[in-house]
């Protein structure tokens, strides 16, 4: 099977199989970070570039390892003084110069929504949106999808909370789609003042107690507090936020014993999330990173024109 | 110099008029409607099969100059205006240098009167620099040709300065004509606040804003008895304020523009840049409210806030891109499709909304076909079919969220003065 698009641009638009299809792929590349030479000849003599117009560490860090054990040539640009982005030059003639040396795939974090959208449509390379604006970070929910059916074995029938900063959160939307599609029932929990319009319209429960969010669930996956994109007056203090909000082992417990604990990085302990708990032994933090490589090795593959036999990768 | 507009079906609201009649104009002015009308060495205008109404007015559009003539100019704007069959726009003040002094609002007369092919009423600044400071000397700006004072693009915030405003301006018996939002609601805000926003993850304009606006200035121009004039009107809160308004009695106006009438938030969708402009694309449950607005009277007018953009304004990411859209050479084919022809609205009530209305607001000697009065005429035709093409425009700017719609009716002869300023190319008149 194939991918039969040009961009990676949200999981909005994905079909179910489509984000199978990644997440089978990403299985069986996977393996490639157990060797002692992790490095697979299948990106040879293809050019990708990082444009991070917003900064970023694992996100970008992940990307480019990925490129790099595809066998990729891969270029990084980062908001960094000094280059053309703060030389006031557009986001469309920045995008146009570096398409003009033929770069096969744009990675692209940038903190409007919508701009990879904007630069796909005006370019004739791939774009794989590595995060936009509030909108959709759709490689993280593929790696946290990839994470799950790990620990779980599947996605169908899940019962996963998310709870936080829902409103800023491009993690919790691209999240909320990708599960829903693959049978999984969500649970939003957060402040009011955090909790956009409309979005149990998407298919999620929606609710102002964590304790009632975490009851019974598979799947506990805290966000950040997103304190650049704040407005003002969403909360009086984070003393108050981490005690009414805040994860702690208490709140934990009340997740079935086998629950895992998720959150996309970078944590604000002792805000959204206990100490204890983000070390604890439900905490799958860490595996969350380590499969945004494969996954991303996966993306990269499938939009460069990679197949992935049928049943090739485990079936669950 | 004489013309006769013969046989077409006359409709004028004011002289209640619908009927195939002829109209003869004489020196720039209506002579004599009636039928079989003729005057020797007159020129004929067969409007046979096509509808003849007073010469339609844009009560609220940007021309850009002076100071932005790369996204307009007074000639361009104003040929675009008669290309869509408006005879008049009233042009509002934030140009640069503002119009808040009598020597803008003279440049702004004097090259309308060399360069514009339809008629510019200037509309004054309330606040000197339209910054919401300090009072402009809109006696001197009336003197000088104002119809109205505005700060339009930008509310006043302080309720002190609006109600001085407000109870001065009625020295001079000019509307206020006020940009109803609550800025300080909704930083960072790039389109309506509903699902659409977090479907998007675009950064939120709660309808509550514009209707917080209305309700205050609602209140003010009860306080000082002030003619106030609802800009751009998109909310269904903000409507149902003006229509308590006029139950009171208080003179209070408003206007709808076709982009609210015509699309929802949902077209923000794939984040075309011509689907942001402020006030924001509303809910589809706002909409239903302005067509409630259309048929009840709560909405006086029908203007299209035209604001033209360069293509670098706009050709940006969604959340930096410009506010506003064009909309003189698509309002008149997008009213006479979807709201005439669908019968939202009779022929009658749209040359109300779009003439007779912002003419009886502004106190304009113009929005009639009686004798005596301008001779600014609009013919329509209701069977000829258009597609919007932005890159055949009058205007220098393109930016339309319609490019491509199939639309029936438009116009096709608009007459300014007695003197025909536009025809349709495919005209055999």
């Amino acid at each position: 099977m194939r991918l039969q698009r040009k961009d990676l641009l949200g999981i909005e638009d994905l079909s179910a199989e489509e984000i199978l299809l990644i997440l089978d792929t990403a299985y069986s590349f996977k393996e490639v970070a157990a060797r002692p030479i992790k490095k697979v000849p299948t990106l040879r003599g293809r050019t990708v570039m990082n444009l991070f117009f917003e900064s970023s560490t694992r996100t970008r860090a992940s990307f480019e390892i990925a490129e790099k054990r595809l066998s990729a040539d891969s270029v990084s640009f980062g908001s960094v003084s000094g280059s053309s982005v703060s030389k006031g030059e557009t986001l469309l003639d920045t995008a146009r110069t570096l398409e003009a040396m033929a770069p096969d795939i744009l990675v692209m974090r940038h903190a409007s929504s919508g701009a990879p959208h904007f630069i796909a449509r005006m370019c004739k390379s791939s774009v794989v949106n590595a995060g936009d604006g509030m909108h959709e970070h759709p490689t993280q929910a593929l790696l946290d999808a990839f994470t799950i059916r790990e620990r779980k074995g599947k996605l169908q029938g899940l019962r996963v909370a998310i709870v936080g900063d829902i409103v800023h959160s491009r993690v919790a939307r691209s999240n909320l789609w990708l599960l829903t599609k693959l049978g999984a029932e969500v649970v939003l929990a957060g402040p009011p003042t955090l909790m956009p319009p409309g979005i149990e319209r998407l298919g999620a429960r929606v609710t102002r107690s964590v304790d009632e969010a975490v009851e019974g669930v598979d799947v506990v996956m805290m966000l950040r507090i997103q304190t650049e994109r704040l407005s003002g007056h969403d909360f009086p203090s984070a003393r108050e936020y981490f005690r009414l909000f805040g994860l702690t082992a208490e709140r934990l417990a009340r997740a079935r014993s086998d629950a895992i604990l998720m959150h996309p990085g970078p944590m604000n302990r002792g805000v959204e999330i206990d100490s204890s708990v983000a070390d604890g032994p439900e905490s799958v933090i860490l595996d969350q990173v380590t499969n945004g490589v494969a996954v991303r090795m996966a993306v990269l593959y499938l939009l460069s024109g990679g197949a992935t036999e049928a049943g090739h990768a485990p079936s669950r | 110099m004489r013309l006769v507009v013969s046989k077409g079906r006359v409709i004028d609201p004011v002289s209640r008029l619908d009927a195939t009649l002829d109209i003869l104009v004489e020196d720039g002015r209506i002579a004599a409607v009636g039928p079989e009308l003729s005057a020797s060495g007159a020129t004929i205008l067969d409007a046979s099969g096509r509808v003849v109404v007073p010469g339609l007015i844009d009560m609220h559009v940007h021309l850009r100059e002076p100071g932005f003539e790369h996204k307009e100019t007074i000639e361009s704007g104003t040929a675009a205006a008669a290309a869509g069959g408006f005879t008049a726009v009233v042009a509002m003040a934030n140009t640069s240098p503002v119009n808040d002094t009598a020597a803008v609002t003279e440049y702004v007369r004097r090259r309308s009167a060399e360069a514009g092919k339809a008629t510019v009423f200037p509309v004054g600044a309330i606040t000197k620099g339209l910054e919401g400071k300090c009072l402009t000397e809109i006696g001197e700006l009336v003197n000088a040709g104002v119809v109205a004072v505005s700060d339009d693009g930008h509310p006043v915030e302080n309720p002190l300065l609006m109600r001085r405003a407000m109870e001065y301006s009625t020295l001079f018996d000019v509307p206020i004509i006020e940009h109803c939002e609550t800025p300080e609601l909704h930083p960072g805000g790039s389109m309506h606040e509903g699902f659409w926003s977090t479907c998007l993850g675009l950064r939120g304009i709660p309808a509550a804003s514009e209707e917080i606006a209305v309700r205050r200035n609602v209140a003010l121009a009860e306080l000082t008895g002030a003619r106030l004039h609802v800009a751009h009107l998109s909310t269904r809160g903000a409507l149902q304020a003006v229509r308590e308004a006029k139950r009171k009695a208080l003179p209070v106006t408003c206007e709808v523009t076709p982009h609210h009438l015509l699309l929802t938030d949902e077209a923000v969708r794939g984040y075309d840049t011509n689907t942001k402009m402020m006030p924001p694309l509303r809910s589809e449950e706002d909409r239903q409210a302005l067509w409630e607005g259309l048929a009840d009277g709560t909405v006086d007018a029908i203007a299209t806030d035209h604001a033209p953009h360069h293509l670098d304004d706009k050709c940006v990411e969604y959340d930096k891109a410009a506010f506003g859209v064009v909309g003189l050479e698509t309002a008149v084919p997008l009213c006479l499709d979807r709201l005439v022809d669908k019968k939202i609205i009779s022929l009658s009530r749209l040359v109300e909304l779009l003439s007779s209305n912002p003419a009886r607001i502004l106190g304009l000697p113009k929005g009639s076909l009686a004798v005596g009065a301008d001779a600014d005429i609009t013919i329509l035709d209701l069977e000829r079919t258009s597609t919007v093409r932005p890159e055949r425009f009058q205007s220098k700017g393109r930016n339309t969220p319609f490019a491509g719609w199939e639309l029936r009716g438009g116009p096709v002869v608009t007459v300014v003065g007695g003197r025909i300023v536009w025809q349709a190319h495919d005209e055999a008149m």
